[in-house]
């Protein structure tokens, strides 16, 4: 069974729903040609949810991913796939709690009506287990999987809590690579920035440079991450890097406060700086084009 | 694949890798023999759940420094960006970081280790006296 893709003029009105800005990513008059199997389709970031998170920084804590759950099936496209891009859960000290919030972030985005979901660990799911707990809900923290003619690299930053890939994953990145043609169009994923955005504010991952180097040769690559609770967007030489923004609190833009604390609540304008991502994924160049996409319609 | 570890196996793999660096610890900033021969101050900094003690150390701009650096719960990492220089610290164990400031100004230093809930806010401030 086929859907209808999305064509831009559709894509478009969808983003005008949220009223955020297209953010097109690729590159721009390079005429990469189609990869086999290329066709265009669209897929969702969610990120940074920190189910169990308690405080004013979100009085609706419990309530803004349902309500995330909830925009996401009301899109009137509906997404081929959703990529949640790590801190799934707030961090606990108690292992038993850490798999309750699992368990219940869980359930709560069985909702989602898409088919596909792929998921990574954030420093507050994995850092003090390394990983354990995640994989016993969600499976290995890092791996691969395409979908029509993208191919997705998943990469954990997390489970270390000295937030390095290690020498192991870089290693099995490396091989991986080494299998694929260089102008395979490349999508990672990742939790914290692979480049050096804020080492001040911990915004950084120690060896990610490395990472960034396996990847420059070839000619098509686009991260999306989560972490900073933000919008934001990095050009490494060709490759684009685009930070998420968060679904519990917003956090101030990188190094311009003297502590990387919440943003407040603001009671005016509840819901506001969080939300989640589109992305259109083309056969054409360029190759994505994003939309960020409010939790509750303003 | 990373196979999964038991937390202790974990901790302790970790800490055994600490151990084995701690010789290589970042000189940072400076002239190796210098600083083997001259007096150097010693500042002790302590780490614990979110705090490093004292919060503020202040330097003299060009002042060669020995950081002291100790954990008294948990794993942790102290890193001051703008220097480039940083040091793992596993507690039971003191680590040493020198330091000779070649610019003046106030830095961040924090905890690079993710040690909890709270690990965000686990930072301190360098000020470096012209
Ligand atoms: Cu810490």
């Amino acid at each position: 069974m086929t859907r209808p893709t999305l064509d831009r003029r559709e894509f478009l009105a969808l983003a005008s729903l949220g009223g955020g800005a297209v953010f097109a990513s690729g590159l721009y008059g390079c005429a990469t040609p189609a990869a086999a199997g290329a066709e265009d389709f669209f897929f969702v970031q969610l990120s940074d949810s920190h189910w169990g998170f308690e405080g004013p920084p979100n009085p609706d804590a419990r309530g803004t991913l349902p309500k995330a759950v909830a925009a996401v099936n009301a899109l009137s496209v509906p997404p081929d796939f959703i990529v949640f891009t790590g801190d799934l859960t707030h961090t606990t000290d108690d292992p038993r709690e850490r798999r309750e919030r699992m368990a219940q972030f869980r359930d709560i985005v069985s909702g989602l009506k898409v088919q596909e979901r792929h998921f990574l660990p954030g420093e507050h799911d994995a850092s003090l287990d390394h990983g354990k707990a995640f994989q016993e809900f969600f499976g290995p923290t890092h791996y691969t999987f395409d979908h029509k003619g993208l191919h997705f690299i998943v990469l954990d930053n997390v489970s270390d809590p000295a937030a390095r890939l290690g020498d192991e994953q870089l290693q099995w990145l490396r091989g991986h690579l080494a299998t694929l043609p260089r102008d395979t169009r490349l999508v990672v994923l990742t939790h914290r920035p692979l480049f050096d955005l804020a080492p001040q504010w911990d915004w950084a991952t120690r060896d990610g440079e490395q990472a960034v180097a396996l990847l420059m040769p070839f000619a098509d690559v686009t991260v999306f991450y989560g972490h900073i609770h933000q919008e934001h967007h990095h050009m490494t030489g060709h490759i684009a890097h685009h930070a998420a923004r968060s679904l519990i609190f917003p956090l101030p833009a990188p190094l311009s406060a003297p502590r990387r604390l919440p943003l407040p609540w603001n009671p005016e304008h509840p819901y506001e700086g969080l939300g989640f991502r589109g992305i259109q994924a083309r056969a054409a160049t360029p190759a994505l084009a994003l939309t960020e996409l409010p939790v509750v319609r303003g | 694949m990373r196979p999964p570890l038991a937390p202790a196996a974990g901790r302790r793999q970790f800490c055994a890798r600490l151990a084995g660096l701690a010789g290589l610890a970042a000189a940072g900033a400076l002239a190796g023999d210098a600083l083997a021969q001259a007096p150097v101050r010693v500042i002790r900094i302590s780490a614990r759940r979110f705090v490093f003690t004292p919060g503020t150390v202040r330097l003299k701009l060009g002042e060669p420094v020995q950081l002291e650096l100790t954990t008294e719960d948990v794993p942790m990492g102290f890193s001051v960006p703008d220097f480039k220089v940083r040091q793992d610290i596993v507690p039971g164990t003191t680590q040493t970081l020198r330091l000779q400031p070649d610019k003046a100004g106030e830095f961040v230093f924090l905890c690079d280790v993710f040690c909890g809930s709270g690990h965000e806010t686990m930072n301190g401030s360098l000020v470096v006296e012209a």
